[in-house]
């Protein structure tokens, strides 16, 4: 089964890639915990269990290259069945910090089964569309199935809560589905329950949540409230000027003055030290890594591993957008993660994992056993 | 429905869909690298500056206020370490809920403190607002202990100003408050902000450009919570200087002292320069009150009371001289050539002009007498005459040149001039001719004569002194905390007195007698080993009626008692100091205010 041009085709562009975004990730949570004392008190520095995890992450990636990627299309509907029972757990029996519940405890190890739920939901989604996609798209009726597949693990997530995975993992869904093309009318239909689901939704969000979306619209009207993290990050990358502070000179990292500095915020500490030309270059590092998982779509010769592609560079796109477009003010403040940068194993090895997909479809793009 | 060409490799169909989306991405990711652009290259400039305003607190340190001491050096008023609580707005996340923790943790009603708070609306969020000041040793540990609890929440050491002994000089001294807005506003402070201490009375209002200093700065880095990381910079503050009174301690003490009980005024002067060694006003209140801050009731207390504390009766005090008048008068008649060393006049106790018959305090009369006889004695009639022959204007003359009827100078506010009555006063302030009658009454210091303890103990200090009038000083030197000397009170004659020495030593003669003479009315004034003048004075407050004096003084109500007058210089030869006393409502000079003065000379000459 093992062929040479496995070796051929190993694509080098995309590992350099997740790896220079990884290095430069740790790096930045070294900066920005070595500045806050609440963080660092830890009694492992979070870079270091970073570094921990990104091992694990390396050992997925592996993994999931290492098999065709065509099992995916068989084995993905248990993949998604066993991750939304790992959701399911978390509702019964997650660790609760901080007032939500988003962890399963494996004994001392605590995962996130919200960010695997992302990479199956892509799985089972491919495999639906590669199967029945049609020029013409597809209508509502053919939607239901993929509409449930998505629901299930979006509402169980949107409960923990954390509307930011729920969130991304309503994009994604979203993005493949206009990707493989909805039909004319189907489309203006969901486009307006789309409007109307939205602004019923609006009612069931928790009080902090509506308040960080209307503090988007105008910050300063509450700046030591709602308002607060959106000003503190705009001055902290807005300060880093065209050059950057240096590194581990953030003062509005180190000073504490920026929330969440090593997840959520974690752009900002890097726009800070590294000023414009730095963090244009992370942005332009995601540009290229978007760009190549979409040519990898485009050159892989069968549908599923074309949506497949197109599934798991929408996650990147989507969180790296999300996450980058909070830290500048550009979209409210809502909990996700920057893909490879920020703290967090889950989201690390979830990522990596789909990157491992990616690799996966990129070197078998010349062989059509099946 | 199964397209199986799109499941073909190849297909063009999705290379159209990709295309679609790889424009979106760029499109997206242009919109990211724009903004960023225009925070960081665009508004760059403007977000570094922020960001150091959010981390960079310039803090103002106060200087230390000049100290006070005596002419000896002894230390009266220096500064103490208070402690003050603020809140920097931006610093406190939720301000309201941060001060009712402080409050709670102060145990104090939050209604005072939450105040605060509306008080400095639309002031910069990164300014620090004053919540309370002087915090017990207590509340700050409490405060110190729960600081992670209150964000924001600072305490500051301030050096507040405290009177050693409280109300030791304190008219002389007088207190600090806070500055006024329109004394912020008028820049004649241009060192002071809102909340700042400054002299409002006495001392510590005439030299408060000495003592303020300049403040000094310290640029302090804070983190999110306010807490201070890091000091950036600190320039140093300059104290101020130290202001050394003319002062004696000791003798403003004892003076004090004899003035338990007692409502009125005594100063001491040094003859040879005017330096002031003692000034007293009775009651005193104490300085203290007004920096550690007065609560309403307090203050209204203090505004009420009848003895009024408050005012400075040393120099605002306005008084008939009684007697001690006699002084001026002796000096008109003697330089006019009314009379001379010879001239014996008749007191059969009493004395007729015009219609109306003018007593003598001792009703039987004094017999002939000589002008040195009449001084010891106090005899009315003599001067009855020696006034009604001068005429009221030629006496205002006199008086002038004595230093009455205006300020001596002395640098405290609101020193009152007194009165010397003229017949061109009286017409234009009363409307009414001058009557002889009255130019007796004031040949003798009643009537409308005015006089304060302060020009008494100068024109004294003058008869002393061979007729130099000098400026009454409080100030004797002012120094830089290096001990330079910054200023010093030089001696500034500022009139004579118009009499020659032949005069004066006919004056000095008289009060010598009255002191040392059996039959001299300041007889209890006499100091064992030393020659003391003096001349005694009681001041009608209301007229004089039928028997009054006979009357034992506690059968008078207080308020209608005479006020008693002492004025002396000792020793004769070389005069070292010079008193005025006044005791309101004391009775007669003799009694009430002699006593006091000797014991004044006593203790300063160290008898």
């Amino acid at each position: 089964m093992f062929d040479r041009r496995l070796v051929q085709h190993f694509d080098w562009v995309l590992l350099a890639l997740a790896l220079v975004l990884e290095a430069i990730g740790i790096l930045t949570l070294y900066s920005a915990v070595n500045a806050s004392a609440h963080v660092a008190d830890l009694t492992c520095p979070v870079y270091l269990k970073q570094t921990y995890w990104f091992g694990m992450g390396i050992a997925a990636m592996v993994a999931m290259f290492l098999f065709n990627y065509k099992w995916l299309h068989r084995w993905g509907g248990a993949a998604y069945a066993f991750s939304v029972g790992l959701l399911l757990a978390v509702a019964f029996a997650g660790k609760e910090v901080s007032g939500s519940q988003r962890w399963l405890v494996v004994g001392s190890l605590s995962f996130q089964p919200s960010e695997i739920v992302k990479i199956a939901v892509v799985i089972v989604l491919a495999r639906y569309f590669s199967d029945c996609c049609s020029e013409e798209g597809f209508t509502l009726k053919s939607l239901w199935k993929p509409l449930v597949w998505t629901l299930v693990p979006f509402i169980l997530i949107a409960r923990q809560p954390d509307l930011g995975t729920g969130l991304v993992v309503l994009l994604i869904a979203g993005s493949m589905t206009l990707f493989v093309k909805i039909e004319r009318r189907s489309m203006i239909c969901l486009t307006g329950a789309g409007v109307l689901v939205c602004s019923v939704a609006w009612f069931f969000l928790k009080e902090y949540q509506k308040q960080r979306i209307s503090a988007f619209w105008n910050p300063e009207t509450d700046p030591l409230g709602a308002g607060y993290h959106v000003i503190q990050s705009k001055i902290a990358v807005g300060s880093g000027m065209v050059l950057g502070k240096g590194f581990l000179k953030g003062t509005q990292n180190a000073l504490s003055f920026l929330p969440e500095q090593h997840t959520d915020f974690i752009f900002s500490v890097l726009a800070e030290e590294w000023g414009f030309l730095g963090s244009a270059m992370v942005v332009t590092l995601y540009l290229l890594l978007i760009i190549w998982g979409l040519s990898i779509a485009i050159r892989s010769k069968e549908p599923f591993g074309t949506i497949l592609a197109v599934g798991i560079t929408s996650m990147v796109f989507w969180q790296a957008i999300i996450n980058v477009g909070m830290a500048l003010g550009l979209l409210p403040v809502v909990g996700v993660t920057l893909p490879l940068i920020s703290y967090g194993g889950s989201s690390l090895v979830a990522t990596m994992l789909g990157i491992g997909i990616l690799m996966n479809i990129s070197m078998r793009r010349f062989m059509f056993k099946d | 429905m199964n397209h199986t060409y799109l499941k073909t490799v190849d297909s063009d169909w999705y290379r159209q869909r990709l295309s679609g989306t790889l424009i979106c991405v760029f499109a997206v990711f242009l919109v990211l690298l724009a903004r960023l652009y225009y925070l960081q290259v665009v508004k760059g400039a403007e977000f570094r500056r922020q960001s150091q305003n959010n981390c960079v607190r310039l803090q103002s340190i106060p200087p230390a206020r000049g100290l006070i001491f005596d002419r000896n050096g002894v230390l009266m008023v220096d500064n103490r370490p208070s402690f003050s609580v603020s809140i920097v707005l931006e610093d406190a996340k939720n301000p309201k809920e941060v001060l009712l923790k402080l409050a709670e943790f102060l145990g104090e009603e939050p209604q005072p403190i939450l105040a605060k708070l509306d008080g400095a609306r639309g002031y910069p969020s990164f300014k620090p607002i004053l919540l309370k000041r002087d915090l017990s040793r207590d509340s700050l540990a409490v405060v110190e202990a729960h600081k992670l609890d209150l964000p924001g929440i600072f305490i500051t050491i301030e050096p507040m100003r405290h009177y050693v002994d409280g109300k030791r000089a304190s008219h002389l001294i007088g207190y600090l408050s806070e500055i006024s807005e329109e004394q912020l506003k008028s820049g004649r402070f241009p060192h002071n902000r809102s909340g700042d201490f400054i002299g409002k009375f006495g001392v510590e209002k005439s030299c408060e450009s000495f003592f303020h200093g300049e403040p000094g700065t310290r640029q302090v880095q804070v983190n999110a919570l306010g807490q201070v990381t890091r000091v950036l910079e600190t320039v140093q503050t300059v104290p101020g200087k130290n202001v050394y009174l003319t002062l004696d301690l000791e003798l403003q003490r004892k003076t004090e002292e004899m003035f338990a009980e007692k409502v009125g005024a005594a100063v001491a002067m040094d003859p040879s320069n005017g330096h002031i060694l003692a000034m007293v006003s009775s009651p005193a209140f104490d300085p203290n009150a007004f920096v550690e801050g007065m609560t309403f009731e307090e203050w209204n207390k203090l505004a009420a009371n009848e003895f009024h504390p408050m005012g400075n009766k040393a120099i605002q005090g306005q008084y008939p001289p009684g007697s001690t008048y006699k002084i001026v008068t002796t000096i008109a008649g003697l330089e006019e050539g009314v009379i001379n060393e010879d001239t014996k006049l008749y007191c059969p106790g009493y004395y007729r002009c015009g219609n109306r018959t003018f007593r003598c305090w001792k009703r039987g009369g004094h017999g002939s007498v000589d002008i040195i006889d009449a001084l010891a004695q106090s005899c009315d009639v003599f001067f009855f005459q020696v006034g009604e022959k001068l005429g009221v204007d030629r006496l205002a003359r006199f008086a002038t040149s004595c230093g009455l009827g205006m300020s001596t100078g002395i640098k405290l506010d609101n020193e009152a001039p007194g009165l010397v009555p003229s017949s061109a006063w009286k017409l234009r302030k009363i409307g009414v001719p001058w009557q002889a009658g009255e130019t007796l009454s004031v040949a003798i210091g009643q009537g409308f004569n005015l006089v304060t303890p302060i020009q008494m103990v100068s024109l004294v200090a003058a008869v002393a002194n061979g007729g130099t009038r000098y400026k009454p000083l409080v100030v004797g030197r002012i120094r830089g905390v290096d001990g330079s000397l910054v200023k010093i009170g030089a001696a500034e004659p500022v009139g004579k007195l118009a009499a020659s020495d032949k005069t004066l030593e006919f004056l000095r003669k008289g009060l010598v007698d009255a002191v040392n003479k059996r039959e001299g009315t300041g007889w209890i004034a006499r100091v064992r080993g030393i020659e003391v003048a003096g001349k005694t004075g009681t001041a009608q407050v209301v007229s004089m009626e039928k028997g009054h004096e006979e009357k034992p003084l506690e059968s008078i109500p207080f308020c209608l008692r005479d006020h008693a007058w002492f004025v002396a210089f000792a020793p004769v030869e070389t005069p070292r100091i010079a008193v005025a006393v006044l005791v309101e409502h004391g009775g007669h000079g003799s009694s009430a205010a002699g006593p006091i003065a000797r014991e004044m000379i006593k203790a300063y000459l160290g008898i």
